[in-house]
């Protein structure tokens, strides 16, 4: 029970660009449990996709892992042989993207993207490959398998074109899957058609899954655990309940509290002041100081560490246990 | 009595508003049109002085194309729109150059994209004055008196007039094109997803905005958007739509507590809501959406309905009926009265 499958320890992925270096992941730390739903959040730019990318070590180029371990069933990726890799990525650690378009060959159709996938992990032959590919339409409930997978991409539409993304990601029955935004350009009754899908899968297959999105409804619904990113550093991670009713992190109180709720309908909104920084030069000490309402002197000096304040619930913030911070959703359902 | 009347009445009515495109082949030589789009049919609505009025539907429903049409960027197929009580079709199609200046400059709009809608060749200060000086003489001074007004009633620093858009975040440009909008006091603003593209941080102040500044000036507002809770947040009233149809139209809060048509309650239920002790009843519905180019000829929900449908579904478009308390539904098993 409760085995750790991932352990990021002070990853530092940066970009070095003419503008200067761009420090898009700094210094962060993230879990992940054998079987559970790992929710990655934050705002555009705060590094999830560069940590999701380091964590199969395709990081496109001018960026590049710095510092850091990834540890992955006890072994550390980062000292692994490129060769060594490859037999991890796609087959236990599987990756799919916000815009399937990105993982899907736009001139082959879908078995031929299915076979390339079960032909490279399996000794099975074509024919056994194929049924396997109808299979796994199957799994992910596509109608008319035999016809569709006969298709190109381009004749499928978003929903069905991201289904076969997922298709091709649980060929190999991963451990862990890397879902970076996998609904964001869904419709949402498509989206819930595609998360209750992936739940399914993951409870079904028995892999782990972190699944990044900006939208807290999201990783509410789904999510066992979640870190919270900002400016490419972590400021909270805790059980989901915790993160929505006890959370610690100014931010994570005003991202909660600055989203529009079905929920709880507010005549004003609470605002988060001033942008998301920029990370060539980001804000000295705590990345959220200048937009933070309970910043002191410290704060503009000193970087604080992810502590861990309760059993499983980390947060980085001087100020974390002195400050009282209400859940937006009330205190009734609070412990 | 006169004053009242007007006050009251409605500033935009839309009847029976349809717009669709052709779609041809690719020959060289000959054009020949193979089908039609149907991307508005047949819409009916009326917005109030004062009100934001929100459409709301998933992409591809035709809210844009509602909106464009209203503006006459897209010329509709058929149908009427009345604004301040004259028909705005016949004004736009027509050759006066000067009433068609007037409706320009009362009906003023804000898309999804602050970064395609500014000129990046263009100043703040450029962009924002560019509809004073088409609609207006107003000495340099006071246009400039006019420009720092407008910088600070969206949020902007005197010091951003001297600069280009490529100079600003998403939320900021966004302010630009609102205060751009703004500029000319326009009677009716329609706001095309204007927080779509913006991170959750800076989208609150940006609905925020939108609401102080239309409790400033008592602008109409058309709010289009595919975020349910955005909607829930600013209008008043709000249209549902699904394949070009109006299919509920209510109160919003009569909409979010009590509604309707089996469409509006699975679009409900199927948003995540930010509570994970919240209850979830969520209702999935089956298939996608059927192409625009055949759509079904009954209702046009019918393919993925979730009640027992009949053949009144299949064969014939439900109305859009009044059921009390300003809710309308189109849907054959909700005709209660
Ligand atoms: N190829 C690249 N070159 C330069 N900077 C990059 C590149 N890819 C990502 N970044 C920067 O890294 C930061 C984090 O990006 P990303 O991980 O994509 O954010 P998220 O997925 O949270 O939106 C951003 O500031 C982005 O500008
Ligand atoms: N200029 C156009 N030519 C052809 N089809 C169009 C055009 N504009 C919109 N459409 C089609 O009309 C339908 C409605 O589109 P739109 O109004 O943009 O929807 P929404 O704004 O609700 O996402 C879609 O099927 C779209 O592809
Ligand atoms: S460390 Fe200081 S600035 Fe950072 S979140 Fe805590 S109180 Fe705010
Ligand atoms: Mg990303
Ligand atoms: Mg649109």
């Amino acid at each position: 029970m409760n085995k750790e499958l991932l352990r990021i320890e002070g990853l530092k992925t940066y970009f070095d660009t003419w503008a200067g270096i761009v420090k898009a992941v700094d210094g962060v730390d993230i879990e992940v449990i054998e079987g559970e739903t790992l929710g990655l959040v934050g705002e555009s730019g705060s590094g999830k996709s560069v940590t999701a990318l380091s964590i199969m070590r395709i990081v496109p180029s001018p960026g590049k892992i710095i510092e850091g371990k990834i540890i992955y069933k006890e072994e550390n990726l980062l000292e692994k042989s490129e060769k060594a890799l490859r037999e991890i990525r796609g087959k236990e650690i599987a990756y799919i993207f916000q815009d399937p378009s990105t993982s899907l060959n736009p001139v082959l159709t879908i078995a031929d993207q299915l076979l390339e996938v079960i032909l490279a992990h399996q000794e099975i032959s074509k024919k056994e490959a194929l049924e396997k590919a109808i299979e796994l339409l199957k799994l992910v409930e596509i109608p008319d398998p035999d016809v569709k997978i006969w298709n190109y991409p381009h004749q499928l539409s978003g929903g069905m074109k991201q289904r076969i993304a997922i298709a091709r990601a649980i060929a190999s029955q991963p451990n862990l899957l890397l879902a970076d935004e996998p609904t964001t350009n869904l419709d949402v009754t498509i989206q819930a058609q595609i998360l209750e899908l992936m739940q399914n899968l993951r409870k079904r297959l028995g892999m782990a899954m972190i699944l990044i999105t900006h939208d807290m409804g999201v990783v509410a619904d789904i999510a066992d655990r979640i870190t919270v990113l900002y400016a490419g550093r972590v400021c909270e991670s805790a059980d989901t309940k915790t993160i929505f009713y006890k959370a610690k992190h100014p931010y994570t109180q005003a991202l909660l509290t600055a989203v529009p709720s079905l929920a709880l309908r507010t005549d004003k909104l609470k605002v988060i002041p001033g942008n998301i920084p920029n990370l060539i030069e980001p804000p000295s000490g705590c990345r959220f100081h200048p937009r933070c309402e309970y910043a002191i002197e410290k704060c503009t000096e000193k970087i604080p560490e992810l502590i861990e304040i309760e059993p499983g619930h980390k947060v980085a913030c001087f100020r974390a246990l002195e400050i009282n911070l209400e859940s937006p959703l009330g205190g009734a359902k609070n412990n | 009595m006169e004053v009242q009347k007007i006050i009251n009445k409605e500033i935009l009515e839309v009847q029976n508003l349809v717009k669709h495109f052709p779609i041809y082949t690719r020959g060289i030589f000959l054009k020949k049109q193979v089908g039609l789009i149907h991307a508005v049919d047949d819409i009916s609505f009326s917005i109030k002085r004062g009100e934001t009025f929100g459409l709301v539907g998933e992409s591809g429903c035709g809210k844009t194309t509602t909106a464009r049409s209203i503006l006459y960027l897209d010329q509709p197929t058929s149908g009427k729109i009345n604004f301040e009580g004259k028909e705005i079709i016949t004004i736009f199609s027509s050759k006066n150059k000067e009433e068609k200046q007037k409706l320009r400059r009362k009906i003023q709009y804000v898309f999804q994209n602050p970064y395609a809608s500014l000129d990046p060749r263009m100043t703040v200060a450029d962009i924002i004055t560019e509809p004073l000086t088409i609609h207006t003489s107003l000495p340099k001074k006071e246009l400039y008196q006019k420009l720092y007004e407008l910088l600070e009633l969206v949020g902007l620093e005197p010091y951003h007039a001297e600069r280009y858009p490529h100079e600003f975040s998403g939320g900021q440009r966004q302010r630009i094109c609102i205060a751009r909008a703004l500029a000319v006091e326009p009677k009716l603003l329609i706001a095309d997803e204007p927080v779509a593209s913006l991170d959750v941080s800076v989208r609150a102040q940006i609905l925020n905005l939108l609401k102080d500044l239309q409790q400033k000036f008592n602008t109409t507002y058309l709010y289009i958007s595919h975020d349910l809770s955005t909607v829930r947040h600013l209008c008043n009233r709000v249209a549902v739509m699904y394949m070009g149809r109006i299919v509920e139209l209510a109160e919003t809060q009569e909409l979010f507590d009590s509604p309707l048509h089996p469409y509006t309650k699975a679009l409900l239920s199927s948003i995540p809501i930010p509570d994970p002790l919240a209850k979830k009843s969520r209702i999935i519905l089956p298939g996608e959406v059927p192409s625009p180019i055949n759509p079904p000829i009954g209702c046009r929900f019918e393919t993925r309905c979730i009640y027992k449908k009949d053949q009144n579904c299949i064969k014939y478009p439900p109305k859009l009926v009044h059921i009390g308390k300003g809710h309308f539904v189109a849907c054959e098993k909700t005709k209660k009265p």
